[in-house]
């Protein structure tokens, strides 16, 4: 009789682990078998001590439970971060990081779109880039030293699962001149590098003029994107940031004197970083300029574009003239 | 008699820590809350929101959900079954080390010792300790049970059960790694396999920490506090296998739209809809044993704990597998929504059934009455107004949330930047801490009225005890 199971506790229990244990085995167990859990992307490298120093320092922090590190198969999503994420891109993750919240943004693309400087100051001060942030500032981790024989012995346990983890002792006897603020910053830059980034923006058309001219009802606009998009990295008034961000008022861009063509701007803007190759001129093919191309329309980046020459026009008068543009025509005296 | 008083000693032991615990526990809530819309309320390294909304999470879990799961499954197995507890003296040292375990879990997570695995935070030297602490449990449940005088297991002893076993696998299997320092260690399991298992589960101490203890409570205390008998024990034997059974094959509805094998997603989700029934069939047995007298709700002070408790469970159990679903998880998954979600499971459900055990159970370990009805009262609406002020405003700011990350222009581009989108939030944020804080005010009512209740208990065991002595003589 069924009944009388429920006065055998040991025919019940097994049973109860029995029936507990089936979805266990065909969701948990069973997968674990396959090739597909356990994929690796070709272009995936493992950390450097440096990086495994600032992953640990992720996760000490709780990094994860503000921040997701899974870019989803959405427009939007892919739009915002960039391509989404791949299974092969997280052979090393012991654990996985995705997280399940964005209080923050995702990070999986994070790493190659910002220089360093961008990032040490936004971990120093994140209110000074973005007043409406609410992160907490991490400003500690500067005064922070790794300590090398700590790093040596999380590398070599995860170096046990992974034989291609290799590395010289003076790499770890190096890190004492690191602090955690440059291990957390060369961990976001590891991240996502395995994915090609999505190529940015549209093709290079060096001949394009900029179809909004120099009104000054482009020049209102472009000061507003420019505000809320580029004055971040570039300053309020585009005169960059020493580490973060170039000049954009001065005469040299990419390393060479003389003003960009219309097309040029327009390409760098959308496409970001990966843009600067295509421009031929020989300044820093890295770097970390961000490809606006799905955040802001081709009207608001060729406003910006607008709104940076007329700065730079502003800029190159006369100091007597800058004078009388902001503070009106000098008065005349009166005439008696 | 003597080992039913010794036996209960612990039972309270249990209870009054986990009070302790969840006090600690809301405490941090508040100031995590605080710091959604207040950046300054960080206080680095220790104070930040990484570190304390592990300790939140681990406190009130841990602490307050499993102390009072091993207070309470051992006052029901020990009047189920009609024995005393088998090893009383096990079970009074599984209290301390209960608690020495849960304050070294809260400094090292201040530390920042972490696995990073949610609800699985703890580091290897502490997972060792949960593991002996769980089998102290087990050996207590599985003996006590074996040297039953009522030959019929009930309801409640199922589920007591299922979770000292469903636990087991869980937590050993989750928490396997590879020790790198004394307080670090790196996941056996990688990437994406890394992934699965963690929300198999983390999903699963939900279900095994949040669902079946607290099912044990209801089945138990519902009849006690009310005077009805269970509805339907069909009905009760169909939910019950039915759950155990469904539950452990949907943890992946967490990672949907993540590079986890499709198919693993896609039967967790169906698993997940399925679970709707099992879970309302405890539902609607709830409801028609209070149905057979809803003057209860009126003349006895418990009754409406439970029938609100088991009203929460209905609307999360719908509501989840609701979120499952793919259409619905790219809207809400990763914002506040979620946590708007659990906050009603785990204030609506298993708060408000767990403190109307705790009512019921303290004053009869000192054969009296509660100390204030009115209190507890008050209580009630304050936790219930608490509760739907958070979860309500955290539903909007989700919705409003997902929408705005998926705006996009006609021209194809993003409507909104991130900064724009978090900005918004921060009414409801501020309205979420006051949810939060009203929530607050009623639990400590709770402890207020608990320790009055055991007072008074105490007042009258002096007042009895010189009595039975010249009578012994």
């Amino acid at each position: 009789m069924a009944g009388e199971i429920y006065k055998k506790p040991v025919a019940f229990s097994i049973l109860a682990a029995v029936v507990i244990l089936a979805g266990s085995i065909v969701t948990m167990g069973y997968p674990m078998l396959r090739g597909d859990m356990h994929p690796r992307l070709e272009n995936l490298r493992p950390f450097t001590p440096l990086e495994l120093a600032g992953r640990d320092v992720y996760q000490r922090e709780g990094c994860s439970n503000c921040h997701t590190q899974t870019v989803r198969p959405l427009r939007s999503e892919v739009l915002r971060y960039g391509e989404y994420s791949k299974a092969g891109e997280f052979a090393y993750d012991r654990p996985f990081l995705w997280g399940s919240k964005r209080t923050g943004p995702d990070l999986a693309r994070e790493g190659g779109k910002r220089p360093d400087g961008w990032h040490q100051r936004h971990y120093e001060n994140p209110q000074a880039f973005e007043p409406r942030s609410n992160m907490p500032s991490y400003a500690f981790l500067k005064a922070a030293r790794l300590e090398p024989a700590e790093v040596r012995s999380h590398y070599l346990a995860l170096a046990a699962f992974h034989p291609e983890m290799k590395t010289g002792e003076g790499d770890f006897a190096a890190l004492s001149q690191k602090t955690e603020m440059d291990a957390l910053v060369a961990y976001t830059q590891w991240l996502g590098h395995a994915v090609a980034r999505r190529a940015g923006g549209p093709a290079l058309d060096l001949a394009a003029r900029n179809p909004l001219g120099d009104s000054p009802q482009a020049i209102a606009r472009g000061a507003k994107v420019f505000a809320e998009n580029c004055a971040v990295c570039h300053g309020d008034e585009g005169h960059g940031q020493e580490g973060v961000a170039p000049n954009l008022i001065d005469d040299v861009f990419l390393g060479e004197k003389g003003d960009m063509p219309d097309g040029a701007w327009f390409a760098l803007i959308s496409g970001g970083s990966d843009a600067k190759a295509r421009i031929g001129r020989p300044g820093d093919p890295g770097g970390g300029m961000t490809a606006f191309a799905g955040q802001l329309s081709a009207d608001d980046i060729w406003s910006a574009i607008t709104w940076v020459r007329a700065q730079q026009a502003h800029e190159r008068k006369e100091p007597a003239e800058l004078e009388r543009l902001e503070h009106g025509p000098a008065k005349q005296p009166e005439k008696h | 008699m003597n080992a039913y008083r010794y036996d209960d000693r612990t039972v309270q032991g249990f209870i009054l820590s986990a009070i302790f615990w969840g006090v600690v526990g809301l405490l941090i809530g508040l100031l995590i809350a605080t710091q959604m819309f207040t950046p300054a309320a960080n206080f680095p390294p220790y104070l930040t929101f990484g570190r304390l909304r592990t300790v939140h999470t681990n406190g009130l879990a841990f602490g307050l959900g499993v102390g009072a799961i091993f207070g309470l499954s051992y006052f029901i197995l020990t009047r189920l079954c009609r024995v005393p507890l088998a090893f009383p003296r096990l079970a009074r040292a599984q209290l301390w080390i209960f608690n020495a375990a849960i304050a070294a879990a809260a400094v090292t997570l201040l530390m920042g010792k972490t696995q990073s695995l949610e609800y699985a935070e703890l580091e290897w030297p502490l997972d060792v300790g949960v593991v002996v602490l769980w089998l102290m449990f087990a050996a207590n449940v599985f003996a006590t049970i074996a040297r039953r005088k009522e030959p019929q297991m009930y309801v409640s002893v199922w589920y007591i059960v299922a979770t000292v076993i469903a636990v087991a696998v869980l937590y050993v299997v989750e928490n396997l790694s590879i020790p790198a320092g004394p307080l670090k260690s790196y996941h056996l399991f990688a990437g994406v396999n890394s992934a699965n298992v963690q929300w198999w589960y983390g999903h699963n101490a939900v279900g095994f920490v949040f669902t079946t203890p607290i099912l044990a409570f209801f089945y138990y205390f519902l009849p006690k506090s009310t005077g009805l008998p269970i509805f339907s024990h069909r009905l009760s034997i169909v939910s019950f296998w039915s759950l155990v059974f469904a539950y452990l094959w949907t943890g992946a509805h967490h990672l949907v739209y993540t590079p986890l094998p499709d198919w693993i997603q896609t039967l967790a989700i169906v698993f997940t809809v399925f679970l709707i029934a099992p879970s309302w069939g405890s539902v609607v047995n709830g409801y028609y044993t209070v149905g057979q007298d809803w003057s209860a709700m009126r003349d006895r002070y418990l009754t409406k704990f439970f029938v609100l408790g088991i009203t929460f469970y209905a609307l999360q159990t719908v509501q989840g597998p609701t979120q499952g679903l793919r259409v619905v998880s790219q809207l809400i998954h990763y914002t506040d929504w979620v946590p708007g979600h659990v906050h009603m499971g785990t204030m609506g459900w298993v708060t408000m059934v767990t403190a109307a055990s705790i009512y019921y159970v303290i004053p009869r370990i000192y054969g009296t009455t509660i100390y204030s009805e009115k209190i507890a009262n008050l209580h009630f609406w304050l936790v219930l107004t608490g509760q739907l002020v958070f979860s309500i405003t955290m539903w909007i700011t989700g919705i409003q949330q997902g929408a705005l990350w998926k705006a996009v222009n006609a021209d194809g581009t993003l409507k909104y930047t991130f900064v724009e989108g978090l900005a918004r939030n921060y009414p409801y944020w501020h309205l979420r801490a006051l949810g939060g804080l009203v929530f607050l005010a009623g639990m400590v009512l709770f402890v207020y009225n608990v320790l009055k209740t055991i007072q008074k208990g105490k007042a009258l065991e002096a007042g009895a005890a010189p009595s039975p002595a010249p009578a012994a003589a």
